[in-house]
């Protein structure tokens, strides 16, 4: 073909384009997240060189191996024990976990209810296609009842996850929801978690029409955003133990929790400072970083 | 080679026990990095580090369980530390998957079981030697690992400065194989000087920003290695991948990778695998024994010494990659192999499969909870000459 123009993707800096065409599925959400979250890395102006992404497994477990930053697509569930191991190591990365519903809140719930519980200094991104993708369609814990799924094949019964509602018990300090729809808000509130000291949880809400929709009958990927559009609800700083997402009804969103509390590695030098004074062989910043917290507050 | 800073190094003479030392050894090696979860008989050597590290330098975490604790500590040398976990026979068997990762994405790290008898939760304060076909073969799929087996305390300490130096050599997972009878003697330990503690150093790239390829390798088939923050960008996954890094899904990188990760270490198995041997030019009956069971071992072999038999005894330091080589050569030259260990049968099939029939192999089975009568492997070794 002739007269054919080679355009770069306008987000080649942080993707790993010679690895087009990527896996997902025409109409997926997860595409479209993934977009909002390379924005927000460049609106939170954080250092590329300087960033570690982690994936577990399934669909989103994937995005890890699209970003164009020190990135580990590791073992089922086990995203956030591979990125706790590297904060820990290394303070000064910015890591982010990156996977599924399934992922995170299943086969990896007990890593994901600790982190928050610690106030790691990460941020997670939870992509909730209320299904497994990956694997063909079976139920997870966000599956809401009596959507039809691979392993509910006559609907879902059991109750699902409120993941705003289940972090904030844990201890998150940010925490966020919105759809796939919700290009512009979910940028900021990505921005806002990158930004936040400890553990940051934003869940995006995306269609999976290949097997959540098209089991239910929901139509093609435009009639999943319609839905979006119709059925959410905008309701900052909403009380979490509300934010349930029933069958094909409203699902709330907005920036539910953003509240200050002292992060793992913070807890970790005050104590140590405390106990073992000059021994600590942190001593020196410890201190130096009490210093500039009393200086913050008197200012 | 580098040698050990001396910060972290207790130079002097001790009374410990095998836990202790192997926390002393972790900290010699360089160790700054452990995620841990309490499980008997191996606890000691996370409370030691919890109460050493933060004077020398660096992390302890008490995870939510096992297959965090290894994950972490997965992610942490990704993050630029030395780091090492430790359990004992259940949490061994939950940290197998991420086993299979540290070895797919060739991560240097230690992994210390101080084993009890098993299955299941079977005798959590008692000795136990059944592990050793699952530090093998635990994690699914054809890989390779390093595992270690100390005699004593002072043992314990070295061997985890050797496990630390072989993760970094070969880039794999290795595991330090202790027993809860050694993890629970206390005896004197003896720590060098820091100078005198080789320590080989992480195998870092040296490719400019832009051409490193996490998985390109040489001739030796070990690839170099970047730390997040390194600035090189770099993807590694668990799924089968190539050169870059990236997954590839075909039969051929599939054949090339699992080579490699058997092959790195298969090839460098006679450099690797360490042997203790007393008595075996010219012996009848070759005892073949590691851990507490080799201490037992001694009071059998001079008994059947005394009885005329004419015996020797290979102790394994290294019990993983096994001592093929040299088993195949004494295997035509000896009667029998005689193989005390407390399980029902593990690394004695390894000693069948390398005897190859050329000698007859007996197993002296004790099934845990407390070690050998030296009667019993004195008895076999006895009927082995006959």
């Amino acid at each position: 073909m002739t007269g054919t123009t080679h355009l770069e993707h306008p987000q080649a800096h942080l993707l790993r384009t010679d690895r087009f065409p990527h896996i997902w599925c025409p109409t997926c959400g997860i595409g479209t997240v993934l977009k909002c979250f390379i924005d927000a890395v460049d609106k939170a102006e954080l250092d590329y060189d300087r960033m570690a992404i982690v994936s577990g497994i399934g669909c989103t477990g994937r995005v890890a191996g699209y970003v164009k930053l020190d990135s580990y697509h590791t073992t089922h569930g086990r995203a956030i024990p591979f990125a706790t191991g590297l904060k820990l190591a290394n303070r000064d990365l910015k890591v982010v976990v990156f996977s599924g519903d399934g992922d995170l809140s299943a086969i990896g719930g007990n890593h994901l209810i600790h982190a928050a519980r610690r106030n790691m200094d990460i941020t997670v991104v939870c992509v909730n296609n209320f299904i497994y993708g990956m694997t063909g369609g079976q139920a997870a814990p966000t599956t809401p009842s009596p959507a039809n799924t691979s392993t509910t094949p006559h609907g879902a019964y059991e109750p699902p996850f409120s993941l705003p509602s289940l972090l904030e018990a844990c201890g998150a300090v940010y925490i966020a929801r919105w759809t796939s729809l919700h290009v512009r808000r979910l940028t900021k509130s990505l921005t806002e978690a990158l930004l936040k000291p400890g553990f940051s949880f934003v869940e995006a809400v995306a269609p999976c029409s290949t097997l959540y929709a098209r089991r239910n009958r929901l139509g093609t990927g435009f009639d999943l955003m319609k839905f979006y559009h119709d059925h959410s609800c905008i309701e900052h700083d909403a009380e979490t133990a509300k934010l349930a997402i029933d069958y094909q009804k409203t699902i709330k969103v907005g920036r539910f929790l953003d509240i200050e509390r002292p992060t793992w590695h913070q807890l970790n030098d005050r104590q140590h400072l405390d106990t073992l004074g000059d021994d600590y062989y942190r001593a020196a910043e410890a201190k130096a970083a009490q210093q500039e917290e009393v200086d913050h507050v008197e200012a | 080679m580098a040698s050990a800073d001396p910060k972290r190094v207790l130079t002097g003479s001790h009374y410990l026990d095998g836990d202790h030392a192997c926390t002393e050894g972790a900290l010699s090696a360089g160790c700054d990095f452990v995620g841990g979860y309490p499980i008997t008989p191996s606890t000691e050597v996370v409370e030691r580090f919890a109460a050493r590290v933060p004077k020398v330098g660096g992390t302890f975490i008490q995870m939510e369980d096992e297959i965090a604790s290894i994950t972490a500590v997965l992610g942490a040398v990704w993050g630029g530390a030395k780091a090492m976990t430790v359990t004992s026979g259940p949490g061994f068997s939950l940290m197998m998957e991420n086993i299979g990762l540290g070895a797919m994405l060739e991560t240097p790290c230690v992994v210390v079981n101080v084993q009890r008898g098993g299955p299941s939760t079977g005798l959590p304060t008692m000795v136990g030697q059944s592990d050793i076909m699952q530090a093998r073969w635990g994690s699914h799929g054809d890989y390779e690992i390093i595992a270690l087996a100390p005699q004593s305390p002072q043992e314990a300490y070295y061997l985890t400065i050797d496990a630390f130096n072989l993760s970094e050599q070969y880039r794999v997972p290795v595991m330090v194989m202790l027993d809860e009878c050694i993890g629970h003697m206390t005896e004197r330990v003896v720590i060098p000087e820091a100078s005198e503690i080789e320590i080989t150093p992480r195998r870092m790239t040296d490719a400019a920003v832009g051409e490193y390829l996490p998985y390109k390798v040489g001739a030796d088939m070990i690839p170099a290695m970047a730390h997040a923050g390194d600035g090189h960008r770099y993807h590694v996954t668990g799924l089968t991948h190539d050169e870059r890094g990236y997954p590839v899904m075909s039969a051929e990188c599939h054949d090339g990778l699992v080579r490699r990760l058997c092959d790195k270490i298969r090839d460098n198995a006679d450099e690797i695998v360490r042997l203790e041997e007393d008595g075996v030019d010219g012996c009848e009956v070759a005892v073949i024994c590691y851990g507490i069971t080799s201490r037992v071992t001694r009071a059998a072999i001079d008994g059947a010494r005394a009885n005329g038999v004419k015996v020797g005894c290979i102790r394994l330091l290294t019990i993983w990659p096994f001592c093929e080589t040299r088993i195949r050569e004494l295997a035509p030259e000896v009667k029998a192999f005689v193989v005390p260990e407390i399980n029902y049968g593990q690394l004695s099939l390894e000693v069948e499969r390398c005897a190859a029939g050329q000698a007859k192999v007996t197993l002296v089975p004790h099934m845990g909870g407390n070690v050998h009568d030296p009667a019993d492997i004195q008895r076999a070794i006895e009927e082995a000459a006959r």
